[in-house]
């Protein structure tokens, strides 16, 4: 009953062209929206808002900047957290040398920054693919991360690379508190969500899916797949970028270049395969889930299997079950949580008659 | 000029090190276009295994073939439960099965042996050759040695292997073309089981020598990462590739480190490899050995 | 000219003329001094045997190969070498022999990529998907949806292709070729694998697009009875050299074209 497009008729291709064509989803999005903007900053505990609420959303936008490249242009990137880090890094520069500039300026010079990087580091997907271009990112990831550590001029000569985060401060107004912060982001978050999303439903989008579908066609068709794969590189540089900033700013505060270790582009790039490749949402998705296994499992292991399991097990099965669960969303469900949630839907369509 | 030539053996003695991991790369991917990510953290895992054993009280050669053992069962699991369900996937799928495969067999490694870094003694000497170092005056040490005449060895042992039995004739028919090699009824599955299980030999013998070397320890993952680059250099399917790769890796980065790295702080070996590879893969994409690919229409 | 084609459209004047194109990929000959010629508004042939060399002729055409000999002239202008972008930005758009749609894009959205040569919107337009970005996307849409009108798919344009029969799948490639509004649509086996039902369709789509649109159009076809029915000359290739040219009737009756088909005793 709750879940029926029947009555809903498309009268234009306008209707039909929709972000969310069907108006259950409409409503469910806004309730979500709604309750994450005005519900969560009443209800939520600051530890939920710090530890779990701020890198999920922080996370979901660097997932969705991977998603872009590996998911729709189909350029598998193993250095997501390089760009993160140019992102973050910049953003203080930015702050640190300017007198007087704005906060949010400064996040977009990071991803500006970012994508300056990601088009320098592209270049090779021009004429390499899948695992030979996964491997030439290595090559960003090492790079940016050893060039942040060593020249001092990036941290602005503080030891050994450390940078710790201007106050954020709008028009005056100081983001002190956890919910202040937290609905910064939120917004930040979900605007650029909405970009991602208008792109990827259009032409440039359309672009990307086909040089990842099969790039020999899709020149023949008149797509310029060097100007399509950097734009790929720039855009999903960008959101890693300004997810770096937001990174180092609305969570850490004090960050390290080793901090955006290959260890943390493994983590996004796991988010993606779990929560969906090609999809927005399962940015979101994976998101979620990358960030709350964790603390499911330390639960898990405290609650019920104290005493049975060495202390150290902990961290170890945290890696087998990230593992694990990689393997098992590749063979099971390759489009990851979003495609399940899609097959749900569909099932809910139809219920209580499947046939 | 004694210097240089010390580095540049050092160096070609270290790459050694990281044909070892490239060459159970080039198995896999040779007999099942499966690229292994996984290759490093089967290293870690062997080492970790036989120190664990050889803790336990057991001898040298008893520790040598219950590892030995573990890593074939390891392999043969791993043929079983992540890529047969995964067969005719875009390979790109698989190689990131692989990287859950890396989580997964690190985690697994640590879980069963604990995380605790441990020495590893094979009986070899890590000292200078006194008798090369009066002739010539150059430092090698008698364990990089040892460990270059065991990559030979294995080299040779792998090229008859795949020269003269049966099994490595089925094989080599499996890396021309999947489909032939089936339809004249060459067991694929057995033939992916023993691949594994000889990639997880090779990891075995890699990963002895690493820890004896620098320790068991987690660092050895990151370090086996390295083989990647050799792996372009020397094309995925060629095993002179990769050991010709690992020499020109292992040196060039020793002499990159101490020749350039002072002028930037040093440390440049963490990506130097990675950036070589990247460069030499603009000019040949195929690598020093590999087979050229045409895209056809 | 007062030649008529067989839907009784005149055929114009030369648009396209491949002189002695030899094409090489290492040692060997793939083409080699091929000449001839497409005229406006016809349907034009190519036939041979396997690995005579058709579909590189095709990809001569628009510049997936580059020929290291001979002259190509298209619209009274020479080429010189040119991208295979190029080639859809001047109005030349093609089919596959193995088809080569993006199988996980939906039926529409493959068809909308064949007009993206016609969008202008740059993506930050795109990103906000404002005033000209959304109207260029139904007007182009609109477009779409003629192209689907027109292949009778309005039945599974939200279905994503690789879930599609061979047939239908092979009719989308052509969509995804008309949406583009070509001049010169190049058709590379549009019914191999097809039964019957399905090549009477695709032979109705092909003579209406050149019918209604006025589209020249070079196939490459197995099936000789469909070669014969719908085309107006015939080029035939062996062993990448051309060895007949002319109207069906003339290719027809040609010995040497019957002994390559047929195999004769040397």
């Amino acid at each position: 009953m709750l879940y029926r497009e029947a009555g809903q008729f498309k009268t234009s291709y306008a209707a039909d062209q929709q972000i969310f064509p069907i108006r259950q989803d409409r409503i469910a999005i806004g309730l979500i929206l709604a309750v994450a903007a005005l519900v969560v900053p009443f209800v939520a505990s600051e530890y939920w808002i710090k530890a779990i609420l701020i890198p999920f959303l922080i996370f979901s936008l660097a997932a969705l900047g991977l998603n872009i490249l590996t998911g729709y242009a189909g350029q598998l990137s193993l250095g997501s957290a390089a760009f993160m880090a140019v992102g973050a890094f910049a953003a203080y520069n930015f702050m640190g040398r300017i007198e007087g500039m704005p906060v949010l300026l400064a996040f977009i010079g990071g991803g500006l920054s970012a994508a300056a990087v990601g088009i320098l580091f592209g270049l090779p997907s021009l004429r390499i693919k899948g695992f030979y271009l996964a491997v030439a990112t290595l090559a960003a990831q090492f790079f940016i991360v050893w060039a942040l550590t060593k020249f001092g001029w990036f941290s602005m000569d503080s030891s050994s690379g450390v940078i710790t985060a201007q106050d954020i401060v709008i028009l005056g107004f100081r983001f002190d508190t956890p919910v202040s912060v937290y609905l910064l982001v939120l917004t930040i978050v979900v605007v650029m969500a909405l970009l991602a999303k208008n792109m990827v439903r259009s032409s440039v989008g359309r672009a990307w899916m086909a040089v990842r579908d099969m790039d020999v066609a899709a020149e023949v068709i008149g797509i310029r797949i060097m100007h399509t794969k950097l734009l790929a590189f720039a855009i999903s540089s960008f959101y890693c970028g300004v997810a770096g900033a937001l990174y180092a700013y609305a969570y850490l505060g004090t960050v390290e270049p080793e901090g955006f270790n290959l260890d943390l582009s493994f983590k996004i790039l796991f988010m993606i395969i779990i929560g969906g490749v090609g999809s927005i949402m399962g940015s979101f998705l994976g998101s979620a889930f990358i960030v709350l296994l964790p603390i499911l499992l330390d639960v898990l292991i405290q609650d019920f299997l104290t005493g049975l399991l060495p202390p150290s097990i902990s961290s170890n099965l945290q890696l087998m079950v990230f593992g694990g669960l990689i393997i098992f969303f590749l063979i099971v469900e390759p489009h990851g949580l979003a495609r399940l949630w899609q097959i749900g839907k569909e099932k809910l369509r139809l219920w209580p008659f499947p046939h | 000029m004694q210097f240089f030539f010390e580095v540049l053996i050092g160096g070609l003695l270290s790459g050694v090190m990281y044909s070892f991991v490239a060459l159970g790369f080039v198995l896999i991917y040779k007999a099942s276009g499966v690229f292994n990510f996984a290759q490093g953290a089967m290293v870690f895992f062997a080492a970790l295994t036989f120190v664990g054993i050889q803790e336990m009280g057991a001898p040298f050669w008893l520790a040598l073939i219950l590892a030995f053992g573990a890593m074939v069962l390891l392999g043969m699991a791993t043929e079983r439960i992540v890529l047969r369900p995964l067969v005719n996937q875009p390979h790109i799928t698989l190689f990131m099965a692989t990287i859950g495969l890396t989580f997964f067999v690190e985690g697994l490694a640590q879980g069963i042996w604990g995380s605790t870094v441990r020495g590893l003694d094979l009986g070899i000497q890590d000292e200078p050759i006194e008798w090369l170092m009066d002739k010539a005056g150059i430092l090698v040490s008698s364990f990089d040695l040892f460990a270059a005449g065991v990559a030979a060895a294995l080299v040779t042992l792998l090229a008859l292997f795949f020269q003269y039995t049966r099994v490595g004739r089925a094989l080599r028919a499996v890396a021309d073309d999947h489909q032939a090699a089936l339809s004249i009824g060459i067991p694929l599955q057995n033939i992916w089981r023993i691949v594994w299980a000889v990639a997880g030999f090779v990891a075995l013998v890699a990963g002895l020598l690493w820890g004896a070397r620098n320790g068991v320890q987690f660092a050895l993952t990151f370090t086996a990462l390295k083989a990647l680059p050799v792996l372009i250099l020397g094309g995925f399917t060629s095993v002179p590739g990769a050991i010709v790769g690992g020499l020109i890796i292992g040196s060039t980065e020793k002499l990159a480190e101490v020749y350039l790295g002072g002028y930037v702080g040093g440390g440049i070996d963490s990506w130097f490899p990675y950036v070589m590879a990247l460069a030499f893969l603009l000019v040949r994409p195929e690598g020093l050995f590999g087979e050229k690919h045409i895209d056809r229409v | 000219m007062s030649e008529q084609n067989h839907n009784g459209r005149r055929v114009g004047e030369v648009v396209l003329d491949l002189q002695n194109i030899s094409l090489r990929f290492g040692g060997v000959k793939a083409l080699t001094d091929i000449s001839f010629n497409v005229k406006e508004h016809e349907i034009r042939a190519i036939i041979g045997p396997n690995g005579a060399g058709k579909s590189s002729m095709l990809n001569v055409i628009n510049g997936v190969y580059h020929p290291q000999e001979g002259r190509i002239v298209f619209r009274g202008e020479e080429r010189k070498k040119m991208e295979p972008h190029m080639a859809a930005t001047q109005g030349i758009a093609r089919t596959f022999q193995n088809i080569a749609l993006f199988k996980g894009m939906s039926v529409l959205d493959n068809i909308m990529t064949g007009r993206i040569t016609k969008m202008k919107c740059g993506f930050l337009e795109q990103a906000l998907y404002l005033g000209r970005a959304q109207k260029e996307e139904l007007a182009h849409r609109e477009k779409v949806e003629e192209v689907i009108d027109f292949l009778e798919i309005q039945h599974i344009r939200k279905t994503p292709v690789g879930r599609l029969p061979y047939g239908l799948q092979k009719r989308v490639e052509l969509g995804r070729a008309l949406a583009a509004e070509p001049s010169l649509l190049l058709l590379d086996e549009p019914m191999a694998g097809m039964n019957v039902e399905e090549k009477q369709d695709m032979c109705r789509f092909i003579l209406d697009v050149n019918d209604q649109f006025g589209t020249t159009i070079v196939l490459i076809e197995h099936d000789m009875g469909v070669v014969m029915d719908i085309s107006d000359r015939v080029v035939v290739l062996d062993y990448g050299k051309k060895i007949g040219d002319g109207t069906p009737d003339d290719v027809r009756n040609n010995q040497e074209v019957i002994s390559a088909y047929l195999g004769v005793a040397h």
